[in-house]
């Protein structure tokens, strides 16, 4: 993981490198400043020489100003760096995704991706800003500031010694506790939002069933819980604070009665006992600071493993070595395919096989889970087969340049995706230089002509993110017209129409058989009203093909196909909530 | 984990106090503290100033440490004959720092014990502020939710609350204490001595200037980063729920050169906003530093000089000692680091306002009006007459004072007018009546308003015009809880609780025993698929329901309603991409509810519109066609071409 995350750091490893050098410089001269002090009292006040008084100012001034210049320094690399690598983070990660196969897609949730991408990216990013600058300057404060103590009076020194190992020991208590505790807390939270969650979503079920008072009690009781953990946590940690003092007060009172031994004895400066007291500070807030890093090292450390996960996740899909650029047809072959999502686990589809001619209209239709997407997301290689092969033209589909294979194979998927930006923007994802006209032609096709051209600003109106402005059938159409403008040789409509009233339904697939009659149709349905005329219709039943054959058939011979009809029985009946706009 | 993250967020946050005086939500949840908390409170603020006070004991003990105890050691040599200081006397030292311990012990007690009162009061304070909140979410009407986004609403509790966790636990304390040892120390340096108590004075408004100037620069910084930070986040939400689509279209590259110029705005914004929070604390360290300098300087130059005039004593009249330019080093010290510390406590502060705001925003929103006094109640027939009964016994009638009115399900609407927000009419004029036990469904495109009627008579929404009865009580003067308890739901989308499938059942009627919830599960023929679940129905259900299919949840919802076994009901069939076998098992269920009741119902299906004694047909807010499907088909209007899908855009 670490190794994985470093490599990111790429064109900002010199800053990255040089952080450490200035925070280093700007720790000694911190450390000397204390030590000049001692200087300007002993040799200057004490020994009533002004001269020297303004021969270590000046020394004193010239460091405080080098300790400026490096702190500053150190203060911008350690920015630069640890930005550019949070930036290289997230391009690393989102190059990653746009390698990512359908699977891995499934595998990471969308919302798993956005949090990897932003809350965990900033945390690495502040861990390594700490890393470069403080976990440095901690250790080497502490160091330095110990050397210069044993350099002034080495017996008086050990009192330093034992201070640290009593907080280090309690330090080491309270993290290892306080770990613990903070993890229960952090699972708290999730109950209480848990319980918030629901209720925002559920708020028109709370509201029927008149359970507000029953949800208040719940949601007070997991605050009350809530709050007893954190009253907990809160208290331990706050024994950090007079820990910390008793322990740096300790030493102050120690160092001031040895001090005064010593210098009776002569073997110590006033001077140099002020310095020392200053080190106790130093040294200690430096402990302190150390274990903190600590901290917040093994706290992001989940964030990194989340964001190395993306980095290294090996697309389970590559393009072939001498792929095939051209799509000669729209015939496609299922041979004996086998398919399951995960490896080893159940097969979603199961000897398929299928033969269908280019040109042809095949409806495919059975109910959730019988395998229709499964089977319709191989013919455009969105999956690879477990077993058996899937060919379009002939040709085998993992021998295909995948680029190729999907702009001839024009996928239409069940859930209507419309991005930002307008219309035109949108009809463009299917051909990038596809001038107004054949935009508006594409349109016609999959009947969005009429309602594109009522909206305010026609083919320029801005779609907003997630397409919120259009209605669902008004998507829909947006994305077929979409897809046509791929000018396809195989079209895969996904229960594209679901949304679409049944007279605008029956009029698209009316213009299809007439405009587009070469192009390959793959349409599934949950209505047979939209298949019926297919040229033939696929029964799926349980990833097995139950029925493939025409309407006609089908509904003498296939015991499915017969259920369904009865279902959806009367000529016209589907929906009366279909789309009006 | 508060304590542990360090705060050192500093002023890259770049707020400022003028922001702060726009908000009052922050001045009224200390109000609210201090009215519920006086006496621990005031106990925090003694506290706070005996912590304050000690600690500056304690660093100036190093004055007199050094001046009336250690150098007098030196001056009294016991006899001639030994060396200096042979014979010292320890024992005023040793005094002294006793003293000096006792001291910093009741300073340390004083601290630790206004911490933990802090916790408890903070905590509390958070515990209520989120239950009040709850609270007045669950009273809010269903326009609130309506108009807010979900995720607005959760990060009121996720992010809202908690950032005033730290104003309440440790801004205000910690504020309240740099600026009592900011006077104190003043005080101190003013007493032993004016020169340099400007020197440091000088020193420290550079200190401030600086930090000021810096904070304005970066608040451009970061509002740019958070402009930036949204672009970025809005992308790659946007892009990678759509990922499917960008591979399908072979986006890939284009998305990246897009992501690649909106990062490097980022990444540069939060370059510079974090720079300026990187080199603040070494700029403000090291005017230190140098003010440090010049006190030494100027101090030896008064001390050395030996010039006695008393404006370059201090306040008490003694002049500059060795030890007394000691200590005011330290001093120095003690003032600088609280005028970064409270620009720094600000800066939080003003940053939890936003989400103060937000909070008592949420808090100040009107309630549902409920002045109905027209209540539920359970009665019993004693010959001709109904009692009201303690126990349930599956009769009802309305309560109006001390008339029983039994409840019988009829309902009317009349003229009804209604819009989702003023000026945006939804419904026009609709009238109907729905006599007890009849079938009532609503048929019609989507947006013609068949949901937002139903929405109406369990008054979800409140009408702008007409009047709706319900047994002749207008809705308005029935209690919404009692009106609402008369009404079964069922909602086109199920929503599940987390918990198990019996609990969820029983949310439609909590005193149900588990017997009478499987009882209503069998009958609405939700048995047979419950039994299938790994635990049957003692089944974990998660909040989305991930393991259950659409159609099983709406399964559960029905078996809620029919727990709940109410005289009148709301059905919304769901529309499509449901399998056929679920469907099968939804319709009878629903048919097996639906017995014995007056129904509402948006419908989707053919035998549901042929079972119903009346449909109604919606256009565009009115209802245009009314009557049995036989009589509407013969029409050959709307009805016939929403039937026949043969209708002509």
């Amino acid at each position: 993981m670490f190794k994985t995350l470093l490599k990111e750091v790429r064109q900002y490893k010199m800053p990255a490198l040089l952080t450490p050098l200035w925070t280093t410089l700007e720790v000694i001269m911190g450390v000397l400043i204390p030590y000049v002090t001692a200087q300007i009292i002993d040799r200057g006040i004490q020994a009533g020489d002004l001269g020297n008084v303004y021969r270590y100012g000046a020394v004193m001034v010239g460091i405080a100003l080098l300790s400026l210049l490096f702190g500053i320094l150190a203060g911008e690399f350690a920015a630069y760096s640890s930005t550019g690598l949070a930036a290289n983070l997230r391009t690393a990660q989102y190059k990653a995704i746009q390698r990512f196969s359908f699977s891995d897609i499934d595998k990471f949730s969308t919302a798993g991706l956005v949090t990897r991408m932003t809350t965990d990216v900033s945390n690495i990013q502040s861990a390594f800003q700490m890393l470069l600058r403080t976990s440095f300057r901690a250790p080497l404060n502490m160091v330095s500031a110990l050397v210069m103590c044993f350099f002034i009076h080495a017996r008086l020194s050990i009192i330093f010694l034992i201070a640290m190992v009593v907080l280090t020991v309690f330090l080491t208590f309270l993290i290892v506790r306080a770990a613990r505790l903070f993890q229960e807390i952090f699972k708290q939270y999730d109950v209480v939002n848990g319980i918030v969650q629901e209720n925002v979503s559920a708020i028109r079920a709370v509201k029927a069933y008149v359970r507000e008072n029953q949800q208040i009690g719940l949601f007070d009781k997991a605050a009350l819980a809530l709050l007893r953990l954190n009253v907990k946590a809160e208290s331990l940690m706050a024994l950090n604070h007079p820990v910390m003092n008793l322990v740096v007060n300790g030493c102050v009172i120690a160092l001031s009665w040895w001090g005064a031994h010593f210098i009776v004895d002569g073997s110590l400066t006033t001077g140099q006992l002020t310095s020392l007291l200053s080190y106790v500070m130093t040294i200690l807030t430096s402990l302190m600071m150390l274990s903190m890093i600590f901290v917040q090292l093994t706290q992001s450390a989940a964030s990194g493993s989340r964001i190395a996960e993306v980095i290294n996740e090996v697309p389970d899909m590559q393009n072939p070595d001498n792929p095939v650029r051209t799509v000669p047809d729209g015939g496609i072959v299922f041979n004996h395919v086998y398919f399951s999502y995960k490896a080893g686990g159940d097969y979603a589809l199961e000897d398929i096989n299928l033969d269908i001619r280019p040109g042809e209209t095949i409806g495919i239709i059975g109910g959730t889970g019988s395998g229709k997407s499964s089977l319709a997301n191989l013919v455009c290689r969105l999956y690879d087969v477990s077993e058996g092969c899937v060919k379009v033209g002939g040709i085998d589909v993992r021998d295909y340049d995948m680029d190729v294979l999907r702009n001839q194979v024009a996928t239409v998927l069940q859930r209507a995706v419309l991005f930002s930006g307008t219309v035109l923007d949108n009809l463009r994802w299917g051909r990038e230089d596809a001038t107004e006209e054949e935009c508006r032609e594409a349109c016609r096709l999959a009947c969005a002509d009429e309602f594109i051209r009522e909206m305010p600003e026609g083919y320029h109106t801005r779609i907003e993110q997630g397409g919120t402005n259009v209605s669902g059938g008004q998507r829909q159409r947006l994305c077929i017209a979409r897809a046509l403008l791929k000018r396809p040789k195989v079209l895969i409509l996904d229960d594209s129409t679901s949304a679409v009233d049944t007279a605008t339904d029956a009029k698209i697939r009316d213009t299809f058989a007439r405009r587009i009659p070469g192009v390959t149709k793959l349409i599934i349905s949950q209505r047979i009203l939209s298949i019926r005329e297919a040229d033939r219709i696929l029964v799926m039943d349980d990833g097995r093909v139950s029925g493939f054959d025409t309407h006609d058939n089908l509904l003498k011979a296939n015991r499915i196909y017969q259920e369904i009809n009865e279902m959806q029985s009367g000529g016209g009946e589907g929906d009366f909530d279909g789309n009006q706009d | 984990m508060a304590g542990f993250q360090g705060r050192g967020r500093g002023p890259q946050s770049g707020a400022t106090l003028k922001d702060l005086r726009k908000s009052t939500s922050v001045l009224r949840l200390l109000r609210g503290m201090l009215r519920e908390h006086k006496g621990a409170l005031l106990t925090v603020v003694v506290c706070i100033v005996i912590s304050a006070v000690t600690s500056l004991a304690s660093s100036l003990f190093s004055r007199s440490l050094i001046d009336d105890y250690i150098t007098p050691m030196l001056r009294t040599p016991a006899t001639l004959f030994d060396g200096v200081g042979a014979g010292a006397d320890y024992q005023p030292l040793a005094l002294a720092l006793l003293r000096l311990g006792v001291v910093i012990l009741v300073g340390i007690i004083a601290d630790y014990a206004y911490s933990l009162i802090m916790i408890r009061i903070g905590q509390g304070t958070m515990k209520r502020l989120r239950t009040d909140t709850f609270t007045r979410m669950q009273q809010l009407p269903l326009s609130y939710f309506d108009s807010h986004s979900h995720g607005d609403l959760m990060s009121v509790y996720t992010n809202d609350i908690d950032s005033l966790r730290q104003v309440i636990g440790s801004s205000l304390p910690r504020l309240l204490q740099a600026l009592i040892t900011l006077v104190a120390t003043f005080v101190s340096m003013v007493v032993l001595s004016i020169p340099l108590t400007l020197v440091s004075l000088l020193f420290t408004v550079l200190i401030f200037l600086v930090t000021t100037r810096l904070g304005r620069r970066s608040k451009t910084y970061f509002t740019e980063r958070q402009r930036n930070l949204g672009r970025v986040n809005g992308f790659i939400e946007e892009m990678v729920t759509g990922q499917k689509v960008v591979k399908v279209y072979c986006h890939e590259q284009k998305a990246l050169d897009e992501f690649a110029v909106l990062n490097e705005d980022l990444r540069r914004s939060v370059f510079n906003a974090n720079k300026i929070g990187n080199i603040i604390m070494p700029i403000n360290s090291n005017i230190g530093n140098f003010g440090y300098v010049f006190i030494a300087i100027i101090g030896a130059v008064i001390a050395l000089g030996g010039s006695q005039a008393w404006w370059l004593g201090g306040l008490n009249g003694s002049w500059l000692t060795l030890g007394t330019i000691v200590s005011f080093l330290t001093l120095h010290k003690h003032f600088t680091r609280p005028v970064s510390q409270i620009s720094n406590e600000i800066n939080q502060i003003v940053m939890a306002a936003a989400g103060a705001d937000r909070v008592y925003a949420m808090l100040d929103e009107t309630p549902e009006v409920d002045e109905g006094r027209v209540t539920l109640t359970d009665v019993r027939r004693e010959g001709d007459r109904l009692v009201e009964s303690a126990e349930r016994t599956g009769r009802w009638a309305w309560k109006d004072g001390d008339r029983l009115v039994p409840l019988e399900g009829l309902v009317q609407l009349q003229d009804v007018d209604f819009g989702y927000v003023p000026g945006k009419q939804v419904l026009y004029d609709i009238s109907l009546t729905a006599w007890p036990g009849q079938k009532i469904a609503f048929v019609g495109g989507t947006g013609a308003g068949k949901t937002t009627i139903t929405n109406l008579i369990n008054r979800f929404y409140e009408i702008s015009d007409g009047t709706i009865t319900y047994d002749g009580f207008n809705i308005r003067d029935i209690s919404k809880a009692s009106l609402r308890r008369s009404l079964g739901i069922v909602l086109q989308e199920t929503h599940l609780f987390s918990g198990t499938v019996l609990d969820n059942i029983r949310f439609g009627r909590p005193d149900a025993t588990d017997e009478q919830c499987r009882e209503a599960a069998r009958r609405v023929c939700a048995d047979a698929f419950i039994r299938r679940l790994p635990n049957g129905y003692d089944t974990q259900l998660s909040a989305d329901g991930g393991n259950l299919s659409q159609g099983e949840r709406q399964l559960l919802a029905i078996a809620r309603a029919a727990v709940a076994d109410t005289p009148v009901l709301i059905l919304d069939e769901a529309t499509s991409s449901i399998d056929t076998r679920t469907e099968k098992m939804i319709q009878q269920g629903m048919d097996s509810l639906m017995k014995g009741r007056t129904n509402f119902i948006i419908a989707h299906r053919l035998s549901t519109v042929l079972g119903a004694d009346y449909i109604m047909v919606l256009d565009h807010g009115r209802i245009i066609e009314r009557g049995k499907h036989a009589e509407l088909l013969a029409q050959k209007g709307k009805y016939y071409e929403l039937f026949t899908g043969n209708q002509l855009t």
